[in-house]
């Protein structure tokens, strides 16, 4: 079982958290302007990255608090954690 | 019972006491620290059960857990199938019998206790043997948080089987003293008994401690059986030592045929001699040692045959001094004999030809075929394994983050290199943790080792025989033999994983411990390529077979999920209630009166809602308080209907939308103050609101000043429902008027009750005239009676979840979640009217206006009244449609829908469903059929609401 450095909390263990999906996907500032695609991009399209990947985690049984990490998807390893106001980092 | 076998003297067992055992029906006898299979060799029996498939008789092959022989199933105290008779500690009173490869899991209830641990060190040392213990010692000096576990009965390891010295004393009393040392630092766990069996991410160990398993019917009761530790080490060391591996001839299963090491362990741990008259097998130097200790020990040692075409001179030097033939470059072919070997066959080993066979007559023979590395651990770690040619073996092949691996289980097969090995490595892991070891940490002393002769790779004595190969077993418990191997190859496997599944080798109940490096061997040596390219199979936890018990713990029967009560629940089962689980909650599905069945208590219940007083308790329905300057655009935001229009004292039923329109959640809400509101939930739904909500806050909106708070245990909820509850709530809260016109629907007011705060408000999940009457729980108990007292007069009725359901569901409300299921929106619900269409946007919004969320083909919730006003449709029934008269079409038959929710009413007098219908509202009027128990009933639809359509019924 895997240990996830939640930002507030520090490093706590894997049954505590909850994945949230990919990261920087935001809600449409306009929904209603959007096609009918762009929408359902939205609401049913996500990334399947090999590698690195930029994901939510909710630390849902400890602080509460989402955070966002980079996480690489063949060895599971966290390569960092940060706030949901961070930017998202440069992944190759 | 006599124990022939048993020396007069050593070993670490108890001799002053006697022990009592049966094994498969006879009553034997050994001594304390003895192990089941000790006591049995003692009396002279090698021989435990037969095999799976050939029924061959097998016996005891090794001391400890790689033994692939000795499966046995105990009977009492406690019946436990598929255990090693080597790994069972004797205890008095032990009944157990030998098993063919299968057991049989005990058919009463389980009464021990298992539990579970929880441990976080700096450093995890697995393995208290000359490695592990200087490891320990090192890292408890330096003053870590250390960890020691061992998988035997007491500290040692490779010690226990030998007559070592460390420095200068025998190894044993330097073991005593490093354990008496750990015991001294404060910050040392050391756990005997204690199998290190699983290696996960980030230092996190599994280990099983055996904590009572070896008192029997002695143990007490109040502590637990098996402990699972659950160790989060930053550091962990794996001094794991070394399986002995044995080589493949003819009839190599037979009882007597033995692992050399277990032949040492046998005689100087347990005191017992293995045979009278024994040949040793070897290609290496460290069997030698067994022959001269049972030599010693008065054993008559016909022969040492080894591989080698030298041998070992210096070896064979202290043979001879010892009067003991040394038969070098020689092979065992074969052994005879049937329940017991009786002799070996003994042939010439020259380049690689095996010549003609002699027999030595012999009761027990010994094999080395050298030294498999317990890697295992290191293995589970995703650690990469490395074929050392010289050692014939696979050993660590690189470094890993935060697990080393050290003294033989990396190889190192000398005391002296053990002892400095387990330093070497645990300061090298102190130092990643930057902890400075101590100043006076020292290296014991071992004798200087004498360098061994280099021993020979020999998976198994060559036999042209196709005969012979299929008597040459590689995995006894499977009954694999050398043939099967060729057979897998010969079928075009090449992949050691592919092999080991067409043989089933490795995969019985010791998972290849001596026979999956025999396997890579004998697979490479048939396909003609380098061992090192067909590598192992994947080691997986657990090292050895863990229970179920022991894995589910104190999470079994009514611990295995929590279980949540409302503050009546005394009064509940007092009652007599019958309760069901909604979710984790308890809560009472009905209130049986004597002689009634559920169906009966139901339409009690019922009635009296709809024609006089109903109570129930509906605590368990979430609340959580929204407060803030944005509270109200929070929930404008996540509700499809208008929030920040409800008035101060006024409350709304509001729907909640995913994303993708569909319902997920759906409740009323009651805005206490121009910032504050309490928003309720389903119960089932309560913690996933409550989770949405932060989520939308947290990481889209975190402009909104808004916090959102779980009060659902914070206070008590009492619906008071009919056309009475007026009278009720009237006589208890004088002071508040509950006439229409000044406590109107859909509104809420604060009173009090003999100085207790209470909250009423006229929310209605039945139709009926209704106030539901929020406390705080510590008061809940003391109010719910003042509810029944004033309700008397009425005939007030507590009712439970069933009549609740019926109740709602004639009135067409929704469960969501029942008659939902993630594919709804609130317009299939015909909640049109709770969708605003004043708000620009909302969860969920922009997806109603995808063509398929407007298709009119859409499933829609209905009402269904079976035709014979009598069937009950079983929720979940499917609905069909007949294209002519009384025929259906052609399978397979299109299926219309489902039925969602199923009651009998006592205000209909029949029973009715609701049910999602493709285009249901537009087939109001028709006859559709749900199969029954193989009967097509016919069913009308109908809108979904059957009772008080008008609604002319929520003000009384």
């Amino acid at each position: 079982m895997q240990l996830i450095a939640c930002p507030w909390c520090g490093p706590r263990e894997e049954v505590e958290f909850t994945y949230g999906g990919q990261a920087h996907v935001p809600y449409p500032d306009d929904p209603a302007a959007l096609s009918d695609e762009q929408w359902a991009h939205y609401v049913f399209f996500r990334d399947n990255t090999k590698g690195r990947f930029a994901e939510r985690w909710n630390h849902s049984a400890g602080c509460r608090r989402w955070f966002n990490a980079v996480r690489d998807t063949t060895s599971y390893r966290f390569q960092r954690v940060y706030r949901v106001d961070d930017p998202k980092p440069v992944t190759p | 019972m006599s124990t022939p076998f048993r020396t007069a003297e050593g070993g670490r067992i108890d001799r002053a006491t006697t022990l009592q055992f049966t094994f498969d029906g006879r009553s034997l006898t050994g001594h304390p620290g003895d192990t089941l299979a000790s006591a049995l060799l003692a009396s002279g029996q090698h021989q435990v059960a037969t095999s799976i498939r050939l029924g061959r008789p097998r016996g005891i092959s090794a001391a400890w857990a790689e033994d692939p022989g000795g499966l046995v199933q105990v009977e009492e105290p406690f019946p436990e199938p598929m255990l090693l008779a080597s790994t069972v500690e004797l205890f008095d009173g032990l009944v157990a019998h030998g098993l063919p490869g299968q057991g049989r899991l005990a058919d009463v209830p389980d009464s021990a206790r298992y539990d579970a641990v929880h441990h976080h060190v700096d450093v995890l040392v697995v393995g208290a043997g000359p490695a592990g213990l200087v490891a320990a010692l090192g890292a408890a000096r330096a003053g870590a948080r250390v960890a020691l576990v061992d998988e035997q009965s007491e500290a040692g390891g490779s010690l226990l089987s030998g007559t070592d010295r460390v420095d200068g004393v025998p190894a044993l009393d330097w073991v005593a003293d490093a354990v008496a040392e750990l015991a001294r630092h404060p910050e040392v766990l050391h756990l005997q008994r204690t199998t290190a069996f699983g290696v996960y991410d980030d230092g996190f160990v599994l280990a099983l401690e055996r904590r009572t398993d070896h008192l029997g019917a002695a143990a007490p009761r109040r502590v637990s059986r098996q402990r699972v530790w659950r160790i989060r080490a930053r550091s962990i060391v794996v001094a794991t030592g070394a399986h002995e591996r044995p080589v493949v001839f003819a009839d190599n299963d037979r009882p007597g045929i033995m692992l050399a090491r277990a032949a040492r362990t046998f005689l100087h741990r347990y005191g017992v001699l293995p045979g009278r008259e024994a040949v040793v097998f070897t290609t290496n130097d460290s069997a030698y040692d067994a022959a001269l200790d049972l030599a010693r020990a008065g054993v008559q040692v016909q022969a040492v045959v080894d591989a080698r075409p030298a041998g070992s001179p210096q070896r064979r030097a202290e043979c001879e001094r010892a009067g003991i033939r040394v038969l070098s470059g020689s092979v065992v072919t074969g052994t005879e004999g049937v329940e017991r070997i009786t002799s070996a066959l003994v042939a010439p080993f020259t380049d690689g030809e095996v010549g003609a066979a002699s027999v030595i007559p012999c009761d027990v023979l010994l094999v080395s075929g050298g030294w498999n590395p317990a890697v295992h651990l290191f293995s589970q770690a995703r650690g990469r394994l490395r074929y050392d040619e010289v050692l014939g073996a696979f050993v660590p092949g690189e470094e890993l983050d935060g697990l080393a691996v050290a003294g033989s289980a990396a190889g190192v097969l000398d005391l002296a290199g053990c002892l400095a090995d387990g330093q070497r490595v645990v300061r090298a892991a102190l130092s990643a943790l930057a902890i400075v070891p101590a100043a006076d940490d020292r290296l014991p002393s071992a004798p200087e080792p004498v360098v061994p002769a280099a021993p020979l790779v020999l998976w198994r004595v060559p036999d042209t025989s196709e005969a012979h190969a299929r008597t040459q077993f590689v995995d006894l418990q499977r009954d694999a033999t050398v043939a099967d191997i060729a057979r897998a190859v010969g079928a075009g496997l090449r992949s050691i994983e592919h092999v080991k599944r067409y043989t089933t080798i490795g995969t019985a109940h010791d998972q290849g411990k001596t026979s999956g490096v025999l396997t890579s061997g004998i697979t490479a040596e048939l396909l003609g390529i380098p061992v090192q390219d067909t590598g192992t199979t994947t080691f997986r936890p657990p090292y050895t077979p863990v229970a179920f018990a022991a894995l589910a713990g104190r999470d079994r029967g009514r611990l295995f999920d929590p279980e949540r009560v409302t503050a009546l629940h005394d009064w509940h089962v007092a009652a007599g209630a019958v309760f069901e689980d909604v979710g984790q909650w308890k809560r009472p599905r009905y209130y049986p009166q004597p002689g009634e069945d559920m169906e009966t208590a139901v339409l009690r219940e019922c009635a009296a809602a709809r024609t006089g007083v109903g109570i129930i308790d509906g605590s368990t329905l979430g609340k959580i308080d929204v407060q803030g300057p944005d509270a109200a655009v929070l929930l404008d935001r996540l509700y499809t209907n208008m929030m920040s229009s409800l008035k101060v004292g006024a409350v709304r039923y509001g729907v909640m939308c995913g994303v993708d329109g569909m319902v997920i959640d759906d409740g009323t809400v009651l805005r206490l103050a121009e910032d504050r509101f309490l928003v309720l939930t389903t119960t089932g739904g309560a913690a996933k609101v409550l989770d949405w909500m932060e989520e939308w806050v947290q990481t889209e909106w975190p402009d909104l000043r808004v916090h959102c708070t779980s009060v659902t245990e914070q206070w008590a909820t009492f619906p008071v429902v009919g056309p009475r509850s007026r009278d009720v709530v009237g006589t208890l809260f004088p002071d508040v008027d509950v006439s229409t016109e000044a406590f109107p629907f859909m509104t809420w007011r604060d009173t009090a009750l003999d100085g207790v705060p209470v909250r009423l408000a006229r929310i209605s999940f039945s139709g009926e005239l209704a106030f539901e009457v929020h406390v705080s729980p510590w008061y809940a108990v003391a109010v719910w009676q003042r509810l029944l007292e004033a309700g008397r007069p009425y005939g007030i009725t507590p009712y439970g979840t069933e009549t609740m359901h019926v109740l709602r569901a004639e009135k067409g409300y929704p469960i969501i979640g029942q008659d939902t299921d993630g594919t709804v929106t609130p317009h299939d619900l015909g909640m049109a009217w709770a969708v605003s269409k004043k708000k620009p946007d909302f969860i969920g919004k922009r997806s109603f206006a995808r063509p398929a969320n407007q298709d009119p083909r859409r499933k829609q919730l209905v009402g269904l009244l079976p035709v014979d006003r009598h069937t009950l449709l079983p929720e979940g029934s499917q609905i069909v449609e007949f294209v002519a008269d009384g025929e259906l079409p052609p399978p397979p038959v299109p299926m219309l829908g489902h039925v969602t929710s199923s009651y009998r009413s006592a205000e209909l007098a029949r029973p009715f469903a609701l049910a999602l219908v493709k285009g249901g509202r537009e087939r109001v009027g028709d006859t559709v059929h749900v199969p029954v128990n193989g009967t097509l009933v016919p069913v009308e639809v109908t809108g979904s609401v059957l009772v008080d359509p008008e609604g002319a019924r929520r003000d009384g």
